[in-house]
């Protein structure tokens, strides 16, 4: 910490040495960046979008646009994390044999801090949460989930986060500390600088949006569920989504409350987590690993439900298995909660705490293989049909079985003992991330697009970004399973055994395929927009789908449904059409739904200016972002007109069109 | 009934005057009580610390039952199943904590004091 005298009454700590100018990497991003950023602002001011968007997204409270910005901002993300995760491997790759890459220390250690963080808190995290938004309302035959203004407020609060943590890239540093900042490293003895400052305020300004879509989701499914939809009928994804969000609003606060303690220890010089005074730094490992463990399972639980979805549509059968992958879901998401100290069985528990721990752990694969098995037997005597979504699932299912093995591996304290802090971790996690969340999210993103969009992803274009994730992701992590198995410990930035090279180097080529998964997934997209009128869908529900979702309009209406549906069977959309159930042509009624607002932007600027001045210590703009957005806050509760109504004529309106277009696709 | 979506929902317990009032008075008698106890010290300070977490603990029961209206019905029992959650939560990190933080403690702290960091 800065000594009060060099603390600038105006600008804090900020000074003019705080823009990384001597660093020639940096300058060159900066440029690159700012070049990019202009001509993308430029555009925007030339084709006058900005009130457009300002009216249609960003002030939106509509539960299907948020949960498309949300994508939005994790797929952005994830090019700034795979950029970092590119500088790893080419670093790695050549610091040997006295050579010490390009990479200095402080550097390469912000590299790995920010990729790890902005992996899981901005790229996987709202994806998931992106997902979850934009599907369970429809699932549940919602108009919107239960709040909506504060669904709106959550993703910009997210947003923030991302926002400062892309901000230390160019003003100061990031974190020189890991991805969790453990103390005493994270101290003010040993990390005076602001990385750690930009860690914990990102986080917690992020933290506060991931809570409060966790509570707003919960209300959803249980208070918005249509008629006859009771818990045991509900979708599997809304299964899976409503014990994410339980684990969210159970386990975030502590993340809150561990990083509060450790801004407590670098502000005001309180021991929570040092070694003198009483403090206990191992208190940290401890607490921060209670929200840790969770923190996965918030990840991949919802994807499990985008499987079960995607291989029951496209078996063309039920989910088999239904009622116990409810109760898996439900015993994953109770053990979840009980098997934190795995992460640190090499840091002095005893025998049986470290046993209690281990079995905790291992029990967890059973309701996980039952879900594999499920997944199995849907597909054992099924048509199916291997479209994309169902080929990352089934790329899924190979990987995810490798990493849940080597997972269970490492919950062995003995075998731990051996691998613990070593690449063979590393390949493990990155198998069960990448494997398992992230082929979940691009099963996903191409099950739904069409729903979303009104047309389909360009299969081609899926198909090269499906074989160059999947062939990436072994040639990438395969050598880390090996090195970790020989001994080769993380976070090393120059090795002295030239016979690890060779490794390394396959590492690399395996990322620079995955780069071309990336892209490919970039083009798809663009692709798909472009022949958007050969891949228009004008049913509605493209894939032949089982859940109601897919019983509306693609894109889905303001509303959602004209009509609540009525819900008689687990699959309703499927039972409705078996039944033969028409598109109902008249009746219509005025739809009340919440009015867009402001509100939620700019009490998240607020939030994310405030961020930034308590990373630099202006303790005036503390002072003043926050009285401001307290007003905002204030101000906003007196807002009595929420809501706007949808006349019935535009209801009938819109459904005509509909039905137009239902006879045109027969 | 997922017809307006930003409707309040009915079921919920709303307080009466009656109520608020004497979880006011509650809860100012078991605040000033362990006020008294510290400034006066009548007790040992060991009783002292235990009768105040006693006391925090009564402090809770009265806010979460006179100012956040818990009982079994509000809700159709969600509220009641959504404060036993809490519970088991609080319960596994607590005690989890203690249990894993006494085995470092006995393990890995050296016998005499350390010294101190720079």
């Amino acid at each position: 910490m800065a000594a009060p005298s060099e603390l600038s009454p105006i600008f804090g700590r900020l000074t003019l040495d705080a823009l990384p100018l001597h660093e020639p990497i940096l300058v060159v991003t900066f440029l690159v960046v700012a070049a990019l950023g202009t001509l993308l602002l430029g555009a925007i001011t030339w084709f006058r979008l900005w009130g457009y968007l300002w009216k249609e997204w960003f002030t939106s409270v509509d539960h299907k646009k948020i949960g498309v910005m949300y994508m939005v901002l994790g797929i952005i993300m994830l090019l700034r994390g795979f950029s970092d995760a590119i500088m790893m491997r080419l670093q790695q790759a050549i610091a040997f044999n006295g050579s010490e890459g390009y990479l200095p220390p402080h550097h390469y250690d912000q590299v790995f801090s920010a990729h790890g963080v902005i992996m899981i808190f901005f790229v996987a995290m709202p994806l998931v949460t992106g997902i979850m938004n934009f599907v369970v309302p429809l699932q549940i035959g919602a108009r919107d989930v239960s709040f909506p203004f504060l669904n709106n407020f959550s993703f910009w609060m997210t947003t923030g986060g991302a926002i400062l943590v892309m901000t230390s890239l160019f003003v100061g540093e990031f974190a020189k500390t890991g991805w969790l900042a453990y103390p005493p490293l994270s101290g003010t003895t040993y990390s005076p600088d602001v990385g750690v400052d930009y860690y914990i305020w990102g986080l917690q300004v992020a933290g506060i949006g991931t809570t409060l879509s966790g509570i707003n989701l919960i209300c959803t499914i249980i208070k918005l569920r249509a008629p006859g939809m009771s818990l045991m009928k509900m979708p599997i994804f809304t299964w899976t989504a409503l014990c994410t969000n339980v684990l969210i609003v159970a386990t975030f606060p502590v993340l809150t409350a561990v990083l509060a303690l450790l801004a407590l220890d670098r502000y005001v010089g309180m021991n929570f987590f040092t070694t003198e005074l009483g403090g206990n730094p191992m208190m940290y490992v401890n607490l921060i690993w209670i929200w840790g463990h969770p923190e996965v399972y918030i990840l991949i639980l919802p994807l499990f439900g985008v499987y079960s979805e995607v291989t029951s549509t496209f078996s063309g059968k039920r989910l088999f298995g239904y009622t116990s992958m409810v109760y898996a879901t439900v015993v994953i998401t109770i053990l979840s909660y009980l098997v934190w100290l795995h992460h640190f069985f090499t840091m002095g528990s005893g025998a049986s705490v470290n046993s209690f721990f281990a079995i905790t752990t291992m029990v967890i694969s059973i309701p996980t293989g039952a879900k594999l098995f499920n997944w199995l037997f849907t597909m054992y005597r099924g048509r199916i049909r291997f479209e994309l979504p169902m080929m990352w699932t089934i790329a899924f299912m190979l990987t995810f079985v490798v990493g849940g093995m080597t997972g269970v591996l490492l919950a062995v304290p003995p075998a731990d003992f051996v691998l613990h802090n070593s690449l063979f971790l590393v390949a493990h996690f990155h198998n069960v991330i990448i494997g398992g969340v992230l082929f979940g999210l691009f099963a996903a993103i191409n099950y739904w697009f069409p729903k979303a969009f009104g047309f389909k992803l360009d299969r081609f274009w899926g198909l090269v970004s499906f074989w160059c994730w999947v062939v990436g992701f072994w040639l990438a992590f395969m050598p880390l399973y090996i090195l970790g198995l020989m001994g080769v410990t993380r976070r090393m930035r120059v090795f002295d055994d030239p016979s690890l090279q060779i490794f390394f180097v396959i590492a690399g080529f395996g990322v620079a395929v995955i780069f071309v998964g990336i892209m490919a997934l970039l083009i798809q997209i663009g692709v798909s927009i472009r022949n958007r009128a050969r891949l228009r869908d004008a049913t509605g529900d493209p894939w032949n789908g089982r859940t109601l979702e897919w019983s509306t309009t693609s894109p889905p209406p303001e509303y959602n449904f004209a009509f609540t549906p009525i819900i008689h069977d687990l699959d309703a959309w499927y039972d409705m059409k078996r039944r033969g159930q028409e598109q109902p042509m008249s009746g219509f009624r005025p739809i009340p739904m919440p009015r867009n607002t402001g509100a939620g932007v700019f009490l998240a600027a607020f939030a994310t200016v405030c961020g930034f001045a308590l990373i630099w210590q202006i303790w005036w703009l503390v002072a003043a972002s926050f009285i401001a957005a307290l007003v905002t806050a204030i101000g906003h509760t007196f807002d009595y007109d929420r809501s706007h109504r949808i006349p019935a004529e535009t209801v009938a309106a819109t459904e005509a069109l509909r039905t137009r277009a239902l006879a045109a696709a027969e | 009934m997922s017809g307006d979506a930003h409707h309040a929902a009915d079921g919920a317990a709303h307080g009466t005057l009656r109520g608020y009032l004497t979880g006011f008075g509650l809860s100012v008698v078991l605040t000033a009580i362990p006020f008294w106890l510290v400034m006066a010290r009548p007790l040992a300070a060991s009783h002292t610390a235990i009768l105040i977490v006693g006391f925090a603990v009564l402090q809770i029961l009265v806010h979460v039952v006179y100012f956040l209206h818990m009982n079994r019905r509000s809700e159709g029992g969600w509220t009641m199943i959504a404060l036993i959650f809490t519970l088991i939560v609080v319960a596994i990190a607590m005690s989890g904590s203690t249990w894993v933080m006494y085995h470092l403690n006995t393990n890995m702290m050296p016998p005499h004091e350390m010294r101190s960091v720079p």
